[in-house]
């Protein structure tokens, strides 16, 4: 059996912002398919009591100290944008017309 | 005159500080070769010829100082250089600019390292070959037909080809030490939190390690001391002192391991080594024996689970990291047309500025975070995670290190695992359970195998990098080094 579908990968897609083509739905539903499979194996495993480890370092709630420092100016911070307008990044419409 | 490209870091500093050859001339012989051979090699994204002439000229002006002051460096494109384009090998970010520079390359520039140019990688670092770079793959100087390992396959074809004589790579899966095998070089990865982060362009925050890269031991354990050390911009930074690395690697070449408990994993057997990659690990490990030391067999049971979690883990933290490609802040921006919706822009510009395989695994990574899936793949993995982490430290309670082959097969040709995306993943088999664990490890040639560079792979307990350099540097000087046919 399928472990992931062209419609799910297709929901997945639509989900993760990226507008995929046809041609590549067909593709990367097979290949998606054989790497889920593959990775599925995690599940073998017996570790209902195991904790899980989200990173390897033993450190929580690192703070710096709380002394102003100089961050990026506007321009340097706006240098890399697409768009931008009056000091601000410039995006395209977020509401439809009607809104 | 000798060729300034084919000294060692460690001798160019020395003639660079006692003034026989100034960091100008140095330079200029990297970039010299550089514009005779990259078109063959395509190690190189970007080349910073002024950059580097001008830092190399503040060494001679005896501005700066130190023990690699002078020696010209080549960065992976995944690592932020302030007014230098950074690109990650990716579309999504052709032409950017950064407006500030990577802690470890600041650390270089205070160093007087001057930097050559920006190397070529597979995507956002997300491959074993290069071939996922969408600027065209870099050419291994061993085989031009043949992929120079990846994601870093571009700093390590660099050293091969000598171009440099240094460089910096990251490591998530195995992206410094698999290169670091298949074309003959020496690739380390720090401890997790040994090396910052603050600069890197994000791939999987828990795994990502920045580390250094050459083509002697010696001169990795230098580079690794110039980049190493905490660094408060980075909240996973370990607020520890570096071990010294240097120290130890020159104790390693005195050549005597006596006492040192080498361990071999079990269950890395049967693993499916190409004939050659496994007979030259086994050749070296015997040097090693007569040079002292003492080889344990330790089982570490859930390896054979750090394949499946890791393409669960990183893939994961990669969906999330990569959404701020969004075509707002920086890099490109497509299909905005003055109708379409910032949602519509979003998709169109994700869709044009990622490759294939980067969209594979920011799909792959929404699936194990979805709801319903999450338990069973994401969360799955991280306790597999913490069972390989006690799989490492009951190992390490037998052993001082533990040795492997550093990826199963010597390089391929071009083509030959990209239409199967998991046969490209299986080159990290034996690279991935480190990053899982957030240990050190280095890779060190070792021998040829069908006349081709086979690496040697020495894993160390976390913060004790120095444990591998003396073993990497042990076995150098009992195999020698590999140098490539002439170009």
């Amino acid at each position: 059996m399928a472990a992931i579908s062209r419609e799910e990968v297709a929901h997945l897609a639509r989900l993760s912002r990226l507008a995929v083509t046809e041609e590549e739905l067909d593709r990367f539903a097979g290949q998606l398919d054989v790497i889920l499979q593959s990775v599925a194996r995690v599940g073998e495993v017996a570790a209902e009591d195991i904790p899980p480890t989200s990173h390897s370092v033993p450190l929580t709630n690192v703070y710096r100290e709380d002394v102003p420092t100089t961050s990026l100016t506007q321009d340097a911070a706006l240098s890399g944008a697409p768009d931008a307008y009056e000091s601000r990044f410039r995006v395209p419409r977020i509401l439809d017309e009607e809104d | 005159m000798t060729d300034l490209t084919r000294l060692s870091a460690s001798d160019l500093a020395k003639l660079i500080s006692t003034g026989e050859v100034s960091a100008v001339e140095v330079a200029t012989a990297h970039l010299d070769r550089i514009a005779a051979v990259d078109d063959r090699v395509h190690a190189f994204l970007h080349v910073d010829r002024a950059g580097a002439l001008e830092a190399a000229a503040a060494v001679d002006r005896g501005e700066i100082t130190g023990p690699l002051a002078g020696v010209p460096i080549a960065v992976k494109d995944v690592v932020t250089t302030k007014g230098v384009p950074t690109t990650a090998a990716s579309k999504i970010l052709e032409g950017w600019k950064p407006p500030y520079d990577a802690t470890i390359v600041e650390r270089l520039k205070k160093a007087g390292m001057p930097i050559l140019g920006k190397t070529n990688m597979d995507e956002f670092a997300m491959g074993s070959s290069t071939e996922y770079s969408a600027y065209g793959p870099t050419n291994n100087p061993w085989d031009l037909g043949r992929i120079p390992g990846g994601s870093g396959g571009g700093s390590a074809a660099a050293l091969a080809a000598y171009e440099a004589p240094l460089a910096i790579g990251t490591d998530t899966g195995g992206s410094i030490r698999q290169p670091g095998a298949v074309t003959g070089t020496v690739g380390a990865k720090p401890t997790y939190g040994g090396t910052s982060r603050y600069g890197l362009i994000a791939f999987s925050s828990s795994l990502d390690t920045p580390g250094p890269c050459a083509r002697t031991v010696e001169d990795t354990a230098l580079l690794h001391a110039v980049i190493a050390g905490h660094d408060p911009r980075d909240s996973t930074s370990i607020p520890q002192p570096v071990p010294d690395v240097v120290a130890a690697a020159r104790l390693g070449a005195t050549g005597d391991l006596t006492g040192v408990r080498l361990g071999i994993v079990k269950e890395f057997a049967g693993d499916g080594s190409e004939p050659g990659v496994t007979a030259a690990f086994q050749e070296s490990l015997q040097k090693l024996v007569k040079l002292g030391a003492e080889v344990v067999e330790v089982s570490c049971p859930h390896f054979e689970y750090a394949l499946p979690a890791y393409y669960l883990i990183a893939p994961s933290e990669c969906s999330s990291n990569l959404a701020r490609f969004d075509g707002v802040r920086y890099g490109l921006r497509a299909g905005d047309d003055g109708n379409r919706s910032l949602e519509e822009v979003m998709s169109l510009t994700r869709e044009a500025g990622f490759g294939p395989e980067v969209k594979r695994r920011i799909i792959i990574g929404t699936y194990a975070l979805s709801s319903g899936y999450y338990d069973a793949y994401y969360g799955q993995a991280q306790k597999v995670r913490t069972l390989i982490t006690r799989d490492f430290q009951s190992a390490f309670e037998k052993v001082d290190v533990l040795v492997s082959p550093t990826t199963p097969f010597v390089a391929f040709p071009f083509g030959s695992r990209t239409s199967d995306p998991y046969q490209m993943y299986l080159a990290d088999l034996f690279t991935i359970p480190t990053n899982l664990y957030g240990g050190p490890a280095i890779s060190v040639p070792c021998g040829l195998s069908e006349g081709l560079p086979v690496g040697f792979q020495i894993m160390a307990p976390t913060l004790a990098d120095d444990r591998m350099y003396r073993v990497a540097a042990a076995l150098e000087s009992a195999v020698g080094t590999f140098t490539p046919p002439a170009l």
